[in-house]
C-alpha cells in the first residue's frame, strides 16, 4: 500500500529510519549517531563531521539499545514465571488460606517456593553445588550446551530465513523429514565408523534442506506464501514420518509393533566430546561450525550481500539483477539444512536409542523464538540458543526436584520473545529513555515483491 | 465558508515541515498553494483535514475556532479534500465509497445502498461527471476515480474542498475538464484550495496564489504573475529551465527496439506495438501523461517485465528475453522511477547500495567474498564525485535526502561502462540544486557517446533535455518530434492527437 | 475518446479500453490429469474386490432411505474414464484460449470422491449418516477457527494464533463448566479467553508494529505453554473438581430433525453447532451488507483510506481481532464441553492451522471459508470411518490431504485467491 501520507524524498520524515543495530558488527557504532545528521547539516556543509565519542555512543547503544532490552525481558519473563510459580504452589495456596493473620507465612511460602525452583533451574542448567567434584558438577552446563545445539542448529536455519525476508515456520517439518533420513541410514546400512556417520549427516541435511526446498520452489514459482506452505508442509512431514514408522521395512524396528525406529548402529553415532559420562556430543562443535559458516554468508559473501538485499527490499534486488526467486529457494534450501543439522543431531547425538514421531520434541517452534531473540544474528542465535538451552536443562531438573511443571520453560521463552518484539512496552514498564526513533526489533516478514 | 490557517506549525522531530504559516481562503474562491515537491504544502492540507495534528497554531472556519481530532471533525466542519493518492478502495462500488464513514442503513443494520446510489447520481448529474454507482473503482480509470473522489467530498456538504496535487496523473484534457469543474464549483460558494507546483494551471484557474517554500509562505502573487516571477518565488531563486547542452555528435543507431509490447497480469497491453531507435550520443525523451506505458517501456528495456512481444537490440545483440543480470551485464544503466521502491535498499549503507548492481562478480566480488576494503575506497570516491552529502559511507541509504539518495543511484549507475542509459523520472522529488546536477550528468554520458532515453512526466524536463521527443499515449507511440517541438504541440501530442504533418523527425 | 467535451464526458468514451489478449493458465487441466492418473495407479496398482454399499439412513430413522450397493471395480473404472474425459475437455477448453469454467473443477471433485469411497470402502459398507455427522462435527471448530480466521484478516491482521484461542476456549470452558457445572458459563468463560488471546495480538500487532506472524506464532507456544503449565500443576491433580467438564446435550429440532439423510446431520446436534450456523449467517451478511462490515472490510482493505473517511482504523481492527479471538475461543469449546471430554494438554492438535488453511482455501468469505473447513472436517472423519472398515488407505495420508489440498491452494493450483489488500500490514500514522 502506498500511503500518501508517508512523506517521501526530502519531505519531513525522511530522517525517520529502523537501522538495525547489530552490535557486532564495528560500523553499527558509527551508525547510531547519525540518525538525524543529514538533515541537520545546512546545505554545502563539508561531509566530515566529528563523530560523537565511541564510549558515549557505547552508552548510548546500551541504554536505549538492544542489549539492555534483552536483559530485561529476560528477567520481565523469570518475573512472570516466578508468579506463576508461587499462585500455583500448593504450600502457597495453604499458607494464603491465613493470609490476614499470618501474612508472613505466606511471604516466605512465595520465596521457598520461587527461589527453590530458580534455583534447581540453575542447578539444573549451569552448576550443580551438591556434587562433590567439579567434573560432577559441571554436568548441568554440558547437559544445557547438549540442549542448546539443536536449538542453535534451528535458530540459525529460521534466521537466516528472516534475513532474507522469509518466514520458515517448518522447522518441525523439516528436523522430522531430516532425523528420518539420518536415522535410516544410521540404523539400516553398514559403513565404516566416520564415514557412516558423515553419510547419515550428509543424507539428513539434504532432506532437510528439500522438504525447506519445496515451500522455497512454490514460493519462488507460485508466489504461494511461505508462511502457510511450512506450516502445512509440518503437518505432511508428521503424518509421512508417522506412517513410516509403524510400517515394517520403512522405519520401524523389526519385529516390534511400536511406531519406533531401532537403535542407531555404533558407527553411525556422533562421539561423546567430553567422555561418555557426558552427554554432549559432537553436534554441538558442527553447531559451531554452522555458526561461523551462516555469519560467513551473511556478513562477507556475496551471497549473504544479495539474501540480504532481498530480505530488505525485494523490489530493488530484482532490478538491480538479483534473482530474487533463486534467492527465496537457496536460502530455503540453507535454512532446511540448518533445520536438518538439528534433526540430525536429535536422532545422532541425543536420542540414539530409536526414535518417534515426536523426535522433534518442539525444537522446530523454539528456533523461532531463539532467532527472534538472536534477532537473526548468527552469534546472537548462538547466544540465545545456549540460553533456551539452559532453560530446557534446568526446566527438567525444576520438574524433578521441585515438580514445577517443564512447560513453564515455554511460557517464559514466549514472553522473553513478546517483550522484545515490543521494545516500547519494555521501555514503558522500566521507564527507559526513547531512542527518539523508530526502531525494527523482530524482522518484517511480510515484505512482498510487488506484482508485474 | 471562509477558511483561515492562522500561525500553523508542523515538526518531524527536528524538522519543521510548516513554520507559522498563514492562509485564509474566503468564500467562493480559489486559492492556489503553489510549492516545490517538499515544500510542506501536503503537511500543511493534511494538518487541515486533521490527519496531522499542528504543533502550534489554529484553524479557523467562518471565523471559528476548529479542534479536528481526525479527518472525521474536519469533514463534520465542511472540509472536503481529494487527496494526490485517491483514498478510495478498489474492490469497492462507487456507491460504496461514497458512503463509506457516514453510512446510511435500514432496519438490521442493512446498508441503504439505493440512497447512496441515489446519491451518487444526483450530484454526478449536477456536475455532469456521469460515473456509474455501481462500477468497481478498480474498474475505473483515474479521470474518473478523481470524480469519485469529488462525489465522496461533496456528498458530505463540503464547503471548502481542497485539491492536492489533482493533475498529476490526468491528461491535457482531463486537467481542463477538471479546471471547469473547479469554476463551477466556485460559482456554487464552495471555497477551494488547489495544490499545485504547475505554473500554468494555477495561472490559469487560481484567484490569489500563495506560494510556500520550506515550510515556510514566502509570499502572494496574482495570477497575472510570469511564469518566471511564480518560479523564481517558488524556488528561491531565478531558475534556469534549460541545461545548457551542445549540438549532440550522433552516432550510429544502438538501441533499436521493434514492435514491443508488454502485456500486463491481466491481459492488457501495456505497451502496444512500439518501434523506435536511439543512437549513441542522443538523448530521447519519452514524453507522456504519468500511467501511459512509459513505466512499463523501461522496465522492459531491462528485462524486467515478464510477458514481452517484439524485439530489443543494442548494439546488434537481442535482449528481448534476457534476464535483468545480462541486460546489466551488457552495459545498460538503469535509473528506476521509484527509487526507494526499486533504486536502492534503505537499510543498506550507501557503500553497499553502490555496489547493489554488481553483487555477485569483479570487482566488488571475488571467490565469493566481498571485497570490502576496495569497496570501501571506491564508495569514498564515488561520494566525493557525485557530491553526496552525507556522514559517511556507512550511513544508511533511508538517511539520505531524496535528491542525495538520487545521486546515489546515479553514482552507481554511471560507474559501470555504459552502452546504454535508461533514465524513468530520474528528478522526481529531488531538490533544485540535485535536479541540475543530475541533468548536468545526464548531457555528460550523452557527450561521452552512450545513447540515453528518458522518461518524465514532466514537460520542462523533457524539453530540458531531449535532442528528440518521443511522445506515448495508451501504450502507444503518437509521435516522434524534434527536440524544440514548442509545448502546446506536446501538450495536444500527450492527449492522444497526432501531430501536424512535417512535426515528425 | 477525442469526441469528448467538457460537460459531457460520457464514462464509456473515458474508461481506457487497452487493447488485451488472453492469458491462459494450464493449471486446471494439468491437475485434472495428475488425479486421474492417480485414479488410474489404485486401480491398477491396488485393485480393490467386492461390491460397496453406501447406507444413507441409519437404523433409527423415521424415513428409511434404500442402501446403494455398486460393483467396486467396475465402478471406479467408469470414474476414471469420465475423469480422463473432463481433463481432455478442461484441455481443450485452455487451448481454445477460454477459462476452465468452475463446474468442470466441482464435478471432476465429487466424481473423484466418489471413485475413491468405492475403491477404499469395497467389500464393505458405508455408513453416509455417520459419516457425515461425524464430519460436521469434526469442522465445528475448523468452522469456528476459520470465521475468526476470515474477520481478523478482513480487518487487515492475520491470525495465526488461532490455535492458541482455541486451546485457551477449550481449557476455560472445561474449567469453568466443572466448577460450576453449567456448560453454558464455560461457554462464555471460552469467549471471553479467546477475546483475551485476540486482544494480546491485536496490541502487539497495533500498537506495537510487530509482525503479526511472529505474534501468532509466539501466542501459540505461550498459550500452549501456559494451558499445559496448569493442566500439570493444578487441574490433574485435582481433576475431579476442575476438570470432569458436563457436556452440551444435543437437540434434535423437531421436523427438521425428521428429514432424511440432512436431519440426522444437521439438526440433531448441540447448542454449539445451532450457534455456528446463526455465526456462518451472521458473519456473512455483517460482513457484506452492513455499515459494520463495510468498514471491517474497508480497514483491511485500504486504512488510509478509511482514516481519511473518519473511520478509527485502528481501534476498528482492535475490536474485531478481539470479536474474532471470542468466536475462536467458543469454537474451542468443542473440545471439552462440547464432548465431554476432560482437557488434556495440546488437545487441539493443528486444528487452528487447519482452520487457517480454510481461510485461505475458503477465499476470506465467511461461507466458502465454512465449506473449507466442512471438506477439512470430511477428510479427518473419512480418516476414522475408512480405518474402521478396515480400507487400505493408511490413516496418515487422509489426515495429510486438508494440508496437501492448502497447498494446492496457495500454489494457486485451484484458482487465484486474492487477500485483503492490507492484511499484515500495520497502520502506522505519523
Amino acid at each position: 500500500m502506498s500511503d500518501p501520507q508517508a512523506p517521501r524524498g526530502d519531505a519531513p520524515g525522511a530522517t525517520e529510519h529502523d537501522a538495525d543495530v547489530v552490535l557486532e558488527e564495528p560500523q553499527a557504532a558509527a551508525a547510531v549517531s547519525v540518525a538525524t545528521a543529514d538533515q541537520a547539516a545546512p546545505a554545502g556543509a563539508p561531509a566530515e563531521v566529528e563523530p560523537p565519542s565511541r564510549w558515549h555512543t557505547m552508552f548510548q547503544q546500551i541504554v536505549t539499545g538492544n542489549a539492555i532490552i534483552s536483559v530485561l525481558a529476560v528477567f520481565l519473563a523469570l518475573v512472570v514465571g516466578a508468579i506463576m510459580i508461587a499462585f500455583t504452589d500448593e504450600r502457597v495456596q495453604a499458607a494464603s488460606v491465613y493470609f490476614f493473620a499470618r501474612p508472613g507465612d505466606t511471604f516466605v511460602a512465595i520465596w521457598d517456593s520461587v527461589s527453590g525452583a530458580y534455583s534447581a533451574l540453575f542447578q539444573g542448567s549451569i552448576y550443580n553445588f551438591r556434587r562433590d567434584t567439579f567434573a560432577a558438577g559441571i554436568r548441568p552446563l554440558t547437559e544445557t550446551l547438549t540442549f542448546a545445539t539443536p536449538l542453535i542448529a534451528g535458530g540459525l536455519g529460521v534466521g537466516l530465513a528472516f534475513r532474507v525476508g522469509m518466514f520458515n515456520i517448518g522447522g518441525r517439518g523439516q528436523m522430522l523429514i531430516a532425523a528420518s533420513i539420518a536415522g535410516w541410514i544410521a540404523f539400516g546400512f553398514d559403513l565404516p565408523w566416520g564415514i557412516h556417520m558423515l553419510v547419515a549427516l550428509i543424507g539428513g541435511l539434504i532432506g532437510g534442506a528439500l522438504w525447506a526446498g519445496i515451500a522455497g520452489f512454490l514460493k519462488a514459482r507460485t508466489g504461494a506464501h511461505e508462511v502457510i506452505v511450512t506450516i502445512m508442509l509440518n503437518y505432511v512431514a508428521f503424518y509421512l514420518v508417522s506412517w513410516m514408522l509403524r510400517t515394517p521395512g520403512l522405519l520401524q524396528a523389526p519385529g516390534s509393533s511400536n511406531p519406533k525406529t531401532p537403535p542407531m548402529k555404533e558407527t553411525a553415532i556422533f562421539p561423546a566430546l567430553l567422555g561418555p559420562q557426558y552427554n554432549l556430543h559432537f553436534g554441538f562443535i558442527l553447531v559451531i561450525i554452522a555458526t561461523v559458516v551462516v555469519w560467513w554468508i551473511l556478513n562477507r559473501s556475496s551471497l549473504g550481500f544479495r539474501f540480504r538485499a532481498v530480505g530488505e527490499n525485494p523490489n530493488a534486488a530484482r532490478v538491480a539483477g538479483i534473482n530474487v526467486k533463486s534467492m527465496y529457494v537457496y536460502a530455503m534450501l540453507i535454512a532446511g539444512a540448518l533445520l536438518g543439522l538439528a534433526g540430525v543431531s536429535q536422532v545422532l547425538g541425543t536420542v540414539t536409542t530409536g526414535f518417534t514421531a515426536g523426535i522433534d520434541a518442539g525444537i522446530g517452534f523454539d528456533a523461532i523464538t531463539v532467532a527472534l531473540l538472536g534477532r537473526s544474528t548468527p552469534w546472537g542465535i548462538f547466544v540465545a540458543g545456549v540460553l533456551f538451552g539452559a532453560f530446557k536443562a534446568g526446566g527438567f531438573s525444576m520438574q524433578a526436584a521441585e515438580g514445577v511443571p517443564i512447560e513453564i520453560v515455554l511460557v517464559v521463552q514466549s514472553l522473553i520473545v513478546l517483550f522484545i518484539a515490543a521494545p516500547p512496552l519494555v521501555r514503558t514498564i522500566f521507564r527507559l529513555p526513547d531512542p527518539s526513533r523508530r526502531r525494527r526489533a523482530v524482522p518484517n516478514v511480510t515484505k512482498e515483491v510487488k506484482a508485474k | 465558508m471562509k477558511l483561515e490557517l492562522r500561525g500553523i506549525t508542523k515538526r518531524f522531530g527536528s524538522l519543521v515541515a510548516n513554520d507559522h504559516i498563514d492562509l485564509m481562503v474566503q468564500p467562493g474562491e480559489i486559492h492556489a498553494l503553489l510549492g516545490e515537491n517538499g515544500a510542506g504544502k501536503s503537511t500543511l492540507m493534511n494538518v487541515l483535514y486533521g490527519l496531522y495534528q499542528a504543533d502550534e497554531g489554529e484553524v479557523l472556519l467562518d471565523d471559528e475556532v476548529q479542534h479536528f481530532a481526525g479527518p472525521g471533525d474536519a469533514m463534520a466542519a465542511g472540509i472536503g479534500m481529494v487527496h494526490q493518492h485517491f483514498m478510495l478502495i478498489p474492490v469497492f462500488t462507487v456507491a460504496e465509497n461514497v458512503m463509506l464513514g457516514h453510512e446510511e442503513t435500514k432496519f438490521g443494520g442493512r446498508l441503504d445502498l439505493p440512497a447512496a446510489r441515489a446519491r451518487v447520481r444526483e450530484i454526478s448529474e449536477r456536475f455532469g461527471f456521469h460515473v456509474d454507482p455501481d462500477a468497481l473503482v478498480d474498474d475505473l480509470p483515474v479521470g474518473v476515480q478523481q470524480r469519485v473522489e469529488i462525489i465522496k467530498a461533496l456528498s458530505r456538504d463540503a464547503r471548502v474542498l481542497v485539491f492536492d496535487e489533482p493533475t498529476a496523473v490526468l491528461t491535457p484534457q482531463e486537467t481542463d475538464e477538471l479546471m471547469g469543474t473547479m469554476r463551477q464549483l466556485k460559482e456554487s460558494g464552495t471555497s477551494i484550495v488547489f495544490i499545485t507546483h504547475k505554473l500554468r494551471e494555477v495561472r490559469e484557474v487560481a484567484d490569489r496564489i500563495t506560494v510556500i517554500r520550506l515550510g515556510k509562505v514566502v509570499g502572494e502573487a496574482s495570477p497575472t504573475a510570469s511564469n518566471a516571477e511564480l518560479a523564481s518565488m517558488m524556488v528561491g531563486r531565478a531558475v534556469e529551465l534549460t541545461v545548457h547542452k551542445d549540438e549532440p555528435k550522433l552516432g550510429e543507431e544502438a538501441l533499436v527496439v521493434e514492435g514491443l509490447s508488454v502485456i500486463d497480469h491481466i491481459g492488457q497491453l501495456v505497451v502496444n506495438d512500439v518501434s523506435f531507435s536511439v543512437r549513441r550520443g542522443e538523448i530521447l525523451a519519452v514524453a507522456g501523461v504519468q500511467g501511459n506505458g512509459q513505466t512499463e517501456l523501461t522496465e522492459a528495456l531491462v528485462g524486467l517485465q515478464p510477458r514481452v512481444r517484439g524485439s530489443i537490440r543494442l548494439d546488434g545483440v537481442d535482449l528481448t528475453t534476457e534476464s535483468v543480470r545480462k541486460i546489466l551485464d551488457s552495459g545498460v544503466g538503469f535509473i528506476p522511477e521509484d527509487r526507494n521502491e526499486d533504486g536502492l535498499v534503505g537499510n543498506f549503507t550507501i557503500a553497499e547500495n553502490l555496489m547493489l548492481d554488481r553483487s555477485d562478480g569483479p570487482p566488488f566480488v571475488k571467490g565469493g567474498n566481498i571485497q570490502r576494503g576496495f569497496l570501501a575506497e571506491f564508495a569514498r570516491d564515488k561520494v566525493k564525485e557525485f557530491d553526496v552529502r552525507t556522514q559517511g559511507i556507512d550511513s544508511k541509504a533511508d538517511q539520505l535526502s531524496g535528491g542525495n539518495q538520487q545521486k546515489v543511484v546515479l553514482a552507481r549507475e554511471l560507474s559501470r561502462d555504459l552502452s546504454l542509459l535508461v533514465a524513468a523520472q530520474p528528478t522526481r522529488g529531488v531538490d533544485v540544486g540535485s535536479i541540475e546536477f543530475i541533468h548536468k550528468r545526464i548531457v555528460e554520458t550523452r557527450d561521452r557517446g552512450v545513447p540515453v532515453l528518458v522518461v518524465s512526466t514532466e514537460l520542462d524536463e523533457v524539453t530540458a533535455l531531449a535532442d528528440r521527443i518521443m511522445v506515448m499515449y495508451r501504450g502507444r507511440i503518437v509521435g516522434i518530434v524534434p527536440g524544440n517541438t514548442p509545448r502546446d504541440v506536446l501538450g495536444l501530442m500527450m492527449a492522444g492527437e497526432q501531430p501536424a504533418e512535417g512535426a515528425a523527425a | 475518446m477525442s469526441t469528448t467535451t467538457a460537460q459531457q464526458p460520457a464514462p464509456g468514451s473515458q474508461t481506457i479500453s487497452l487493447a488485451t489478449t488472453v492469458v491462459t493458465s494450464w493449471k486446471a487441466p494439468i491437475a485434472f490429469a495428475v488425479f486421474t492418473l492417480a485414479a488410474l495407479a489404485l486401480a491398477v496398482f491396488a485393485p480393490a474386490e467386492g461390491d460397496t454399499t453406501f447406507r444413507l439412513s441409519s437404523p433409527t430413522d423415521a424415513i428409511q432411505l434404500p442402501e446403494i450397493t455398486v460393483p467396486a471395480m467396475p465402478t471406479l473404472w467408469v470414474v476414471i474414464v469420465l475423469l480422463a474425459l473432463l481433463t481432455g475437455y478442461s484441455a481443450w477448453v485452455v487451448s481454445s484460449k477460454r477459462k476452465v469454467p468452475l463446474w468442470t473443477i466441482v464435478v471432476f471433485a465429487v466424481l473423484f470422491m466418489f471413485g475413491f469411497l468405492t475403491w477404499a470402502a469395497a467389500g464393505a459398507s458405508l455408513p453416509m449418516i455417520g459419516l457425515l455427522f461425524g464430519s460436521l462435527s469434526l469442522a465445528v471448530p475448523l468452522i469456528y477457527g476459520s470465521l475468526a480466521g476470515v474477520l481478523g484478516e478482513r480487518a487487515g491482521v492475520i491470525n495465526i494464533a488461532i490455535e492458541g484461542q482455541l486451546l485457551a476456549g477449550a481449557f476455560t470452558a472445561a474449567v469453568v463448566a466443572s466448577v460450576t457445572g453449567q456448560p453454558f458459563l464455560g461457554l462464555i468463560a471460552a469467549m471471553v479467553a479467546g477475546m483475551l488471546v485476540g486482544m494480546v495480538l491485536a496490541a502487539f500487532a497495533i500498537k506495537y508494529f510487530v509482525d503479526q506472524v511472529i505474534v501468532g506464532v509466539v501466542l501459540n507456544v505461550l498459550i500452549i505453554g501456559l494451558t499445559s503449565f496448569f493442566f500439570s500443576q493444578v487441574l490433574s491433580p485435582n481433576a475431579a473438581a476442575l476438570n470432569t467438564p458436563p457436556r452440551f446435550d444435543r437437540w434434535p429440532i423437531p421436523l427438521l430433525g425428521d428429514i432424511p439423510i440432512i436431519g440426522p446431520v444437521l439438526f440433531r446436534q448441540t447448542v454449539i453447532v445451532y450457534l455456528m450456523y446463526i455465526a456462518v449467517a451472521l458473519m456473512y451478511f455483517g460482513l457484506f451488507h452492513t455499515k459494520w462490515g463495510l468498514r471491517v472490510r474497508a480497514v483491511g482493505e485500504h486504512p488510509t483510506a478509511a482514516d481519511t473517511v473518519g473511520i478509527k482504523v485502528n481501534r476498528t481492527r482492535f475490536w474485531n481481532v478481539a470479536l474474532a479471538g471470542a468466536i475462536a475461543g467458543l469454537g474451542g469449546t468443542f473440545f471439552t464441553i462440547g464432548s465431554g471430554i476432560a482437557f488434556n494438554k495440546e488437545m487441539t492438535a493443528g486444528a487452528g492451522f487447519i482452520a487457517l488453511a480454510a481461510v485461505i482455501f475458503g477465499g476470506w468469505h465467511p461461507i466458502k471459508a465454512a465449506l473449507a473447513a466442512l471438506l477439512f472436517g470430511f477428510a479427518s472423519n473419512l480418516q476414522n470411518t475408512l480405518s474402521v472398515i478396515g480400507s487400505p488407505v493408511p490413516s496418515e495420508f487422509m489426515l495429510m490431504l486438508p494440508y496437501l489440498v492448502t497447498i494446492f491452494a496457495v500454489a494457486g493450483l485451484v484458482g487465484k485467491v486474492r487477500a485483503p489488500a492490507a492484511d499484515g500490514k500495520p497502520y502506522i500514522k505519523s
